[in-house]
C-alpha cells in the first residue's frame, strides 16, 4: 500500500492554503478491518490526509528545501464518518510559519458538508539540524508527493 | 492597540496555555513552570510563541522569548552548570524572568524552572508596552 493518503490537489495557493481531495473506495485495505461489516474511513488517517495537504503546502512555502514533519496535532475533531464511494476534501490554511516551524488550520468536508477541524503543527529539519539516525536526503518529499504536488500546478504531467 | 491591563494579558496567555497544552484554567497559575507543571515539551514552545503572536498581534524573534542557544555554548556551560558568563547572558536574552536564587546553583537542569506562566506575562507586557 503507498502511503499517500490524498488523490489531488484541486487549489493551491502558494504560502497561504490549499485544497486537495480523496475518495474512499471499498478496494483500500484499511477498510477491511475498520470495520468488519462496517467499512469506515478511520479518522486517524482523516488526519494523516490533512497533514499531507498542509504538508505539502508547507514544504512548497519554504522552497521544499526541508524535510516537514508532522510535530503535534494543535487539535483534531471528526464529526461524521467517511464511507466507500464519499469524497473527502481537505482544506488547509498557513496560520504562522518560520525557520523552525510552521502550524495549520484545517477543515475537512464529506461530500460538501462539514466534517471536522483539524489543526497541525510541522518542524523544519534540514541536514545543519538533523537528528541522529534521520537520513539526510529528503524523505518527506518523495517523487510520489511531489506528483501530487505537480497535479495541480500542470495537472498534464501529473502521475 | 489598546492597553491592556496585567490581569487582561494573563488572562489571555492562560487561554494560550490552555490550547496550546491542553491544561485547565486552574493549573495556569502566575507560578506555574512551563514544563514541569503545566508538561510542555520542545514543540509546544514554539506552538505558545505562535499562538502568543496570533492573540498580542505582536511579533516574536527566535530566541526572543525562550533562548535557544545559551545552553548549547560551550562558553557558558561547564559540568552541567551555567558559567558566570553564561548566567549573565541568560540573564541578559530574559530581562523578564525571575531568577530567585537560580545563580546560587546555577545548575543547566533547572533553567525550564525560569519559565513560568508570569515569564510570559512579564515577556509580553514589555513588548507591548515597546510597541
Amino acid at each position: 500500500m503507498r502511503w499517500v493518503w490524498i488523490d489531488k490537489f484541486v487549489a493551491f495557493e502558494s504560502g497561504s492554503h490549499g485544497s486537495a481531495v480523496k475518495n474512499v473506495s471499498l478496494a483500500e485495505e484499511q477498510l477491511e478491518n475498520h470495520f468488519p461489516g462496517y467499512p469506515v474511513m478511520p479518522p486517524s488517517l482523516m488526519i494523516e490526509g490533512m497533514a499531507q495537504t498542509a504538508g505539502i503546502l508547507v514544504g512548497e512555502a519554504r522552497g521544499f528545501g526541508e524535510n516537514v514533519i508532522l510535530a503535534k496535532i494543535r487539535s483534531a475533531r471528526i464529526d461524521r464518518y467517511a464511507v466507500p464511494g464519499d469524497q473527502i476534501r481537505y482544506d488547509a490554511k498557513i496560520e504562522s510559519i518560520d525557520k523552525a516551524a510552521a502550524a495549520t488550520s484545517g477543515t475537512i468536508s464529506i461530500n460538501g458538508e462539514p466534517a471536522g477541524t483539524v489543526d497541525l503543527m510541522f518542524s523544519h529539519v534540514n541536514k545543519s539540524m538533523q537528528a541522529a539516525g534521520l537520513p539526510d536526503h529528503n524523505f518527506v518529499f518523495t517523487e510520489q508527493f511531489m506528483q501530487l504536488f505537480h497535479s495541480i500546478k500542470d495537472p498534464a504531467t501529473a502521475g | 492597540m489598546t492597553t491592556l491591563t496585567r490581569s487582561e494579558v494573563l488572562g489571555r496567555v492562560q487561554e494560550v496555555l490552555v490550547d496550546a497544552l491542553g491544561v485547565d484554567d486552574d493549573e495556569v497559575s502566575e507560578n506555574a513552570t512551563l514544563t514541569d507543571d503545566l508538561g510542555a515539551e520542545s514543540i509546544d514552545f514554539l506552538d505558545i510563541v505562535f499562538r502568543l503572536e496570533k492573540s498580542f498581534e505582536i511579533k516574536i524573534s527566535k530566541g526572543e522569548l525562550f533562548p535557544d542557544d545559551i545552553l548549547s555554548n560551550p562558553d557558558f556551560v561547564v559540568d552541567g552548570n551555567l558559567t558566570e558568563q553564561g548566567v549573565n547572558e541568560l540573564k541578559r536574552s530574559m530581562p523578564h524572568a525571575d531568577f530567585g536564587d537560580f545563580e546560587s546553583n546555577p545548575d543547566v537542569s533547572k533553567v525550564p524552572g525560569l519559565f513560568t506562566v508570569k515569564t510570559i506575562v512579564n515577556y509580553v507586557e514589555t513588548k507591548l508596552s515597546a510597541a
